[in-house]
């Protein structure tokens, strides 16, 4: 069976049960529902959330580098820290908070694999303790936004075919049945996909226990789709946090070079005025 | 503390099949209840059985997929 191309980046539960007094690991839960922490989390472990910590809340947009750093450093993380981050949903949002951090430069960060289910599934200790912790004088990189694709881009890649576009959503958000995830609010005037996208759902790369499929598995996924590292690809979802998990599979543990997360995804696409959608199901691999 | 008596099972609520996941942590029992595709949190509930927080965590989804439509495509 062949290995993950960097298989450093993801971690067991067991090596965090091992390694989560390290005073050179921090543990970091990033959760979908940001109340989850409070019932109950990895000792040891802080919080960040997505919708305050996570993003500019003013403008839509991920954190600038000076707020990337402020994170960092009321967090206890140093440059040199092993960042290790889990969360609920089988780690959507961990893989968003994973992304920022290597578009600013981190070094050393990993996903804990199955996330915060897997945790709770084999019975491991819980806390409600919130740690404190010594604060650092953090310094992040300048962006790597070859890691990260804006519209005019993803226009190209549509109009050209410059890039194969991934769409993660479920195949009912994809097709146009559904605007949002069954019971959450529509955030798109418009239901469909970017045309010619590909539909392949983020949760076909993951187990029942939340850990990610072998390499084999995901190699034979996204190449039945076409997807084999000959092209670039940029990946979207909804408000691109299911695309960062996609990514992360797509660069980490396949290995791609040139993947991009559209963050803006089809929240931004969805609202466009005149943007050309596609709805029904996707057309055939070419 | 340990997490204890994690369980899912898949059920289906107003037309849309979802998943319940509960576990016990201190004196509590968690339910959560989420879409199974794509897989977003629908609910969650706290209760002092299993029971009881299923309930409470099915019943607060149950309301949030009422407002779900389905588009003609």
């Amino acid at each position: 069976m062949a290995e993950y191309a960097h298989p450093e980046v993801l971690v067991s539960t067991d090596w965090v049960a091992q390694h989560r007094q390290d005073p050179n690991v921090r543990l970091v839960e990033v959760d979908v529902d940001t109340a989850a922490y409070e019932e109950g989390h990895i000792p040891g472990a802080i919080a960040w959330a997505w919708n305050t910590q996570l993003c500019d809340t003013v403008r839509r947009d991920i954190l600038s580098k000076e707020q990337f750093e402020e994170l960092m450093r009321q967090s206890g993380v140093s440059n040199d820290t092993t960042l290790v981050l889990y969360g609920d949903n089988n780690n959507w949002f961990a893989a968003w908070a994973f992304w920022q951090a290597k578009i600013y430069g981190h070094r050393d960060v990993r996903l804990m694999n199955g996330g915060r289910k897997k945790w709770l599934a084999e019975g491991r200790e819980l806390s409600f303790e919130v740690p404190s912790v010594p604060r650092t004088d953090y310094r992040a990189s300048e962006p790597d936004l070859s890691l990260r694709a804006f519209l005019d881009e993803v226009r190209q890649a549509m109009e050209k075919g410059s890039a194969t576009l991934v769409d993660v959503r479920s195949p009912a958000e994809f097709t146009g049945e559904i605007l949002a995830p069954p019971g959450l609010p529509e955030t798109c005037q418009r239901g469909g996909h970017i045309p010619g996208a590909r539909n392949i759902p983020w949760g076909k790369a993951c187990n029942e226990d939340g850990t990610f499929k072998s390499a084999d598995e995901l190699r034979e996924l996204y190449a039945s789709e076409g997807i084999d590292g000959s092209k670039p690809v940029i990946a979207y979802c909804r408000i691109g946090e299911r695309s960062s998990h996609t990514w992360f599979v797509l660069r980490y543990l396949l290995g791609l070079d040139n993947v991009k997360n559209y963050d803006g995804s089809w929240t931004e696409w969805g609202n466009l005025v005149g943007a050309p959608v596609e709805r029904g199901a996707a057309r055939a691999a070419s | 503390m340990k997490a204890e008596a994690y369980e899912e099972r898949i059920l289906e609520l107003e037309g849309w099949t979802v998943r319940l996941a509960r576990y016990k942590s201190g004196e509590l029992y968690r339910a959560r209840v989420e879409s199974v595709d794509p897989g977003a949190t629908l609910a969650r509930a706290t209760g002092a059985s299993a029971a009881e927080a299923e309930a409470r965590a099915i019943e607060d989804a149950r309301r949030r997929l009422t407002r779900s439509r389905r588009q003609q495509v």
